[in-house]
């Protein structure tokens, strides 16, 4: 099985995020990053299903030099190879335009699945995956949990809302959007990180893709969100903000 | 391009409101563009939702109707809407954010060369969207600047279910081509989780535990927290997709909707996907060491502090109060 995954370096959850001073992106320099969390989900699936079918595993991502950190890691836990789509304007293209260049630089793979996380931390537009299986012809599902291999294809476990979920089989090729939680994720191992140093990053760039960065959509300004609730914050030492809180909780909203 | 298409969703009885929500919102974008507003769902003329008065102005409405639509599957979803949207040629579609828009919404907007303004919470003069950025740290702005039809899906909870209106709706059938052989998936029945079985949406006072817990073992202080309020103990969905709180317990999207009178939010930062399932809340509680964490904004009261150090501390004053 030849898979394919397309992972997101997006900025780590813990960082302090600010507006910058164009107000149409946030500050970059000393943000840290990390890779997107249910594209981890769907690397850990791609690393399974090889692991009990054999095949391939090639990581596929697009942005700027900073981006090949976190190929390398995926690198490390057991990825194959890697392509890099090298693009500095990943910032001001749409999912369209994004999904192009992921699809444009698979298409020639022809990868018998295609796994994604189902939407990105910091844009969550949730949309990538679906687009690439479009722009690829391939069938796809989103919101994945388990995947098992069949002879025509996959069988897929779908979370639908509300605890409920779906099975679904498709033929493959097939793109598959994964939802977090599916499985446990590994960590490099020492051995991993020292073999990811060997292995092929192919860089390409959005000129050799053809896919130009005219977007449909254009992120005109961000904006820090009103709140929506005037919030009585309690101050002072752990056990004085503990107190205070007690006494609301008693006196004002009477649910004690 | 004509007017707004507004593409319902049947889920039944009482379960439409996701629905009756992106109406409302197609019905500011009416108001902002002078546009008329057009509704479809999947379905024959008897679809309960087309018959239900709910906010429903008068309009047309598409019946789309296939024996390839009786399960829904995205490659039959896309063809029939695509080609409503080719004889339609409305300027905006409007879809709730729901599991199946997500599936099948954005393959469409492709086919026009177009992409989905997703999850969108308010529409402002221009008209411009307001989606969340950043998992509710940022809002952004969007334009569609271009030529072609607009594709906008609406968040849960974002836009004010209106009051219904005078008029009839005129039900129109529409039968889209879909060939044997066009859809590929072979989608099973729906089936519930195993372990279902804890109903926090009856609980009264609901302890919830995010990511800043950081580790399994440490679940046990928030535990004796919620014992010593009555509490029920819940949690993110991070939280329950490491194993560290039983799936049954999540609380949001892809959990359960709460509407406790006491929600105690530890160490959750206030994603989206959580807070759609809990901001109807009588009160809010948040403890967070981040003050600029979204939880705030909807928290009737706010620590910002250590949850190791605020949380026993809590315990014990609350044990202090007699409860």
């Amino acid at each position: 099985m030849k898979i394919m995954v397309a992972i997101k370096q997006v900025p780590d959850r813990d960082a302090q995020v600010r507006i910058n001073a164009s107000a149409k992106w946030i500050e970059e320099s000393d943000l840290q990053y990390a890779l997107n969390e249910s594209d981890a989900y769907a690397l850990e699936e791609g690393l399974q299903l090889k692991e009990k079918h054999g095949g391939e595993v090639i990581v596929v991502s697009a942005g700027p030099e900073r981006v090949g950190s976190t190929i390398r890691e995926a690198l490390a836990k057991g990825a194959d190879r890697a392509i890099h789509i090298v693009c500095d304007d990943i910032g001001e293209r749409d999912a369209l335009s994004v999904a192009r260049l992921l699809a444009a630089a698979m298409k020639p793979e022809s990868p018998d699945l295609v796994l994604t996380g189902l939407q990105s931390e910091d844009l969550g537009l949730g949309q990538t995956g679906v687009i690439v299986a479009e722009l690829l012809g391939m069938p796809h599902a989103s919101l994945i949990l388990q995947v098992e291999k069949t002879e025509t294809g996959v069988t897929v476990k779908q979370e639908l809302e509300e605890g409920w979920f779906q099975t679904i089989e498709l033929p493959t090729p097939a793109v598959l959007t994964i939802q977090s939680g599916g499985n446990k994720l590994r960590y490099a191992t020492l051995m991993g990180i020292k073999r990811a140093k060997t292995k092929e990053v192919r860089q390409l760039t959005a000129t050799e893709l053809a896919v130009d960065a005219a977007p449909v959509v254009v992120l005109e300004r961000i904006t820090l969100p009103k709140k929506q609730k005037s919030t009585q914050m309690l101050s002072g030492t752990a056990a004085e903000a503990a107190a205070a809180l007690v006494q609301k909780l008693k006196f004002e909203v009477h649910v004690l | 391009m004509s007017g707004i298409l507004v593409i319902q969703e049947e889920r039944g009885q009482g379960r439409n409101r996701f629905s009756y929500e992106a109406l409302a919102a197609g019905r500011i974008l009416a108001g902002l563009t002078g546009l008329s507003l057009e509704t479809a769902v999947v379905g024959d003329k008897n679809t309960p939702i087309l018959a239900e008065t709910s906010g429903v102005p008068p309009m047309t409405a598409y019946a789309v109707q296939h024996p390839q639509l009786k399960h829904y599957t995205s490659d039959g979803y896309v063809l029939a809407f695509e080609q409503l949207i080719r004889k339609l040629q409305p300027a905006f579609i409007v879809v709730p954010h729901s599991y199946q828009s997500r599936d099948y919404v954005p393959r469409v907007a492709t086919r026009f060369g177009q992409v989905l303004i997703s999850d969108i919470t308010g529409i402002e003069t221009g008209p411009t969207f307001v989606r969340q950025l950043f998992q509710g740290r940022m809002n952004g702005s969007y334009r569609h600047p271009g030529d072609g039809p607009c594709f906008l899906s609406v968040q849960a909870g974002a836009f004010q279910v209106d009051s219904a209106q005078g008029g009839t709706t005129t039900i129109l059938p529409f039968e889209p081509e879909i060939p044997a052989d066009a859809v590929r998936a072979r989608p099973g029945e729906p089936f519930r989780g195993s372990s279902e079985t804890v109903d926090l949406g009856s609980a009264q006072r609901i302890v919830s535990v995010g990511r800043g817990i950081k580790s399994a073992e440490n679940i046990s202080l928030v535990q004796e927290l919620a014992t010593s309020l009555g509490a029920e103990l819940a949690a993110s969905r991070p939280i329950c997709d490491n194993g560290w709180v039983p799936m049954e317990r999540q609380v949001g999207s892809s959990g359960q909707t709460v509407s406790p009178k006491l929600y105690l939010a530890v160490g959750i930062s206030g994603a989206i996907q959580h807070l759609v399932g809990m901001k109807g809340s009588q009160c809010i509680v948040a403890i967070n060491k981040d003050p600029d964490a979204p939880i705030f904004e909807v928290a009737d009261y706010g620590i910002v502090g250590d949850l190791f150090e605020v949380v026993p501390a809590l315990t014990e004053a609350v044990k202090g109060a007699g409860h």
